[in-house]
């Protein structure tokens, strides 16, 4: 049994958990304190043996991204964090950001420090008006306390924050994505290299991060490399938040060590919902291949869910049981790529746009047999071929559950139609309408 | 531009404080159309020339901008933005079928504004809240764990103009325009409101507390 490890979600409970003077009655901006005595170099370093990877879903390591920044020739160099949480499932940092910003800010300064960022900026999706009311009043706060702006507890150190709402797209979750937009453009990928490190924004050295990543970096400082490492599997360090939704009791975030198991978090989460059995569910996020209950017992942990063929993201654990059509759910998560694509690409753009079209037909009973291997050939032709991760996260849904539920495709071609009554996986009662009046608003 | 002399000189002064905030002009384009926005209701031609104007780029370069990102409204918004979500999780714990009740009820499809401009509705995608799903925003505030009863009962309130009240979120929802003045970053001393953080926030917190595994910072 792995025991969960509220760090991040310690405080979220608290009376107006989202004050400055919350968290500083709870320690925090100790480690800043700790920071501005220590080396640059000594604070990367403890980032990288901490073996913090990136939490927004790629997982690369963290301290290895701020040490690929070129030595210091003046100029500026920003850290940008990446607050644009939009893959479907993911819900950990809206709540990080609602309860308990200052740690997101906290990080944001010590991070600031220790890669020489004079002005950083925190993207946040724009349709979150409470979350960003509180990112604003935290970034107010640590301002007046003197934890930002000029030289900051005396140490000569200078930090201007500016807190940047976007304004709807998915596609600016992706960092030069989001470089872009945060210079005014349209949120369209850039060609890699040069990296944002050597090239971001406004074409100087940057660094970009997940909430979630930015936000351990207090702890690790402030408690330790070997506290943080002694939580984890060989190669997955630390803890993280495990957002679990759908049809189980309770769902929710649940922090944990990676490595922890589905079946260890279903079981905290009471059970899947009364009277049913599980039926698959993402290990990440949406654009991570589905698991089935094969997975209950697969260690959520970088390498262990890539050994078992899918990702392991944002930890977005989104949980269907079995009245849920596996079609349905993977013909609604292609029709949110094909909305979310940017176009600047062709295989992303046409490739979703088709994907769609055959998808809907199968699900609706139009299909044909041929209408699989075809969904199969799209999928193999926007793989690797994209301009970025988008494109490739919009075929891991339909490869792997047609992988795992190809007979459910042929049934629906079978019959004509969908053999399920969608009206059972609600959460709520209601009388399923006609079939025709369902379609006519889908 | 149409703006009269004191919409205009108020724009420009907020348009001077967001760009404040940034190194690079060009940066404060998104908070830009998020203000005029909040005087228009949507990016009107005036406010795509203001904008424009404000980061020197040609109305061409501003539009470009605008219509790539769904927030930006191309037609005069209802007073209340009602966004119910569809993506897979949301449409297949309840959100399809709260999505059918409330475009019946409000006699509007997506996208579309009910005839006393009140509401907008919109089917949206993944809003990050899916541990209370299906959830529904109005005015990007949180309305968590909907069913179609309590998600009719917001729009009646609405359409009746009675205020509203999210389940996470401040005492009551401010109007599309207050909301789009709030992104551009102007903070309107709703902050500290609170509806309480709902059990999905805290269930691992409230676990690991009852077990002792709590670790202290």
């Amino acid at each position: 049994m792995t025991d969960l490890t509220p760090v991040l979600s310690a405080t979220w409970d608290a009376q107006e958990s989202w004050k400055l003077s919350t968290y500083e009655d709870h320690g925090g901006y100790r480690a800043l304190k700790k920071a501005l005595g220590m080396d640059k170099a000594d604070i990367i370093q403890a980032v990288k043996d901490s073996g913090l990877r990136g939490r927004g879903g790629a997982g690369f390591p963290t301290g290895m991204k701020w040490g690929f920044l070129p030595p210091d020739d003046g100029g500026p160099r920003y850290l940008v964090v990446n607050a644009d949480e939009s893959e479907p499932g993911t819900c950990k940092d809206i709540p990080t950001m609602l309860s308990a910003p200052q740690v997101l800010v906290e990080g944001v300064a010590i991070t600031s420090f220790a890669i020489g960022c004079n002005h950083a900026f925190i993207y946040v999706r724009g349709e979150v008006t409470h979350v960003y009311r509180r990112l604003l009043q935290a970034v107010r706060e640590a301002y007046a306390a003197g934890h930002l702006g000029k030289n900051i507890h005396g140490s000569g150190f200078d930090l201007d924050v500016t807190v940047h709402a976007g304004a709807g797209a998915y596609i600016c979750g992706e960092e030069t994505a989001l470089l872009d937009s945060l210079e005014g453009r349209r949120g369209q990928p850039r060609l890699k290299p040069p990296f944002p490190a050597v090239a971001g924004l406004y074409a100087r050295p940057t660094v970009v991060n997940n909430v979630e990543s930015v936000a351990s970096v207090p702890a690790i400082i402030d408690r330790g490399v070997d506290w943080f490492t002694s939580m984890g599997t060989e190669r997955s360090k630390g803890m993280g938040l495990f957002s679990l939704s759908g049809h189980v009791e309770r769902p929710g975030q649940y922090e944990a060590p990676l490595g922890i198991t589905l079946r260890e978090l279903i079981d905290m989460a009471g059970g899947i919902r009364a009277g049913h059995q599980l039926k698959f569910w993402t290990p990440g996020g949406s654009s991570t291949p589905i698991f089935t209950d094969e997975h209950l017992d697969t260690p959520l942990d970088y390498e262990s869910v890539g050994a078992a063929g899918s990702m392991l993201g944002t930890r977005a654990l989104q949980i269907f049981d079995e009245t849920t059509c596996v079609v349905r759910v993977v013909t609604r998560w292609t029709e949110f790529y094909k909305h979310e694509s940017c176009g600047k690409c062709t295989p992303c753009r046409e490739g979703t746009f088709w994907l769609t079209q055959i998808l809907k037909r199968v699900e609706g009973g139009q299909g044909t047999e041929a209408d699989i291997q075809q969904l199969l050939d799209t999928c193999e032709s926007i793989l690797g071929r994209a301009f970025c991760a988008l494109g490739d996260g919009a075929t891991s849904c339909i490869s792997s559950s047609i992988q795992y539920f190809r007979e459910e495709f042929e049934q629906h071609i079978a019959e004509g139609a969908c053999p399920f009554d969608h009206s059972a996986a609600a959460l709520f009662d209601y009388d399923a309408p006609a079939k025709a009046t369902e379609e006519a608003h889908a | 531009m149409t703006y009269d002399a004191d919409t205009l000189a108020q724009l420009r002064k907020d348009a001077d404080e967001i760009l404040d905030r940034y190194p690079v002009k060009r940066s404060a384009l998104l908070p830009l159309l998020h203000l005029v926005q909040s005087v228009d209701g949507y990016v009107s031609p005036d406010g795509i020339g203001f904008c424009a104007e404000a980061v020197s780029l040609t109305s061409a370069e501003v539009s470009a901008v605008a219509t790539f990102y769904t927030q930006y409204k191309r037609r005069p918004n209802g007073e209340y933005q009602v966004g119910v979500c569809t993506t897979a999780l949301c449409a297949t714990m309840g959100g399809d079928e709260i999505w059918r009740q409330l475009s019946d009820e409000c006699g509007v499809g997506h996208d579309e504004t009910t005839a006393d401009g009140k509401i907008s509705l919109e089917r949206i995608e993944c809003n990050a809240a899916c541990d209370y799903a299906p959830v529904m925003m109005v005015n990007w505030e949180f309305f968590d764990n909907m069913t179609p009863d309590r998600a009719l009962r917001v729009v009646d309130d609405i359409l009746e103009g009675r205020d509203v009240k999210p389940t996470r979120g401040s005492n009551k929802v401010s109007t599309f325009k207050e909301t789009e003045r709030v992104l551009a970053g102007f903070e309107d001393g709703k902050v500290d409101e609170d509806q309480g953080v709902g059990d999905p926030t805290l269930v691992g917190l409230k676990i690991a507390r009852e077990q002792g595994w709590e670790e202290q910072r």
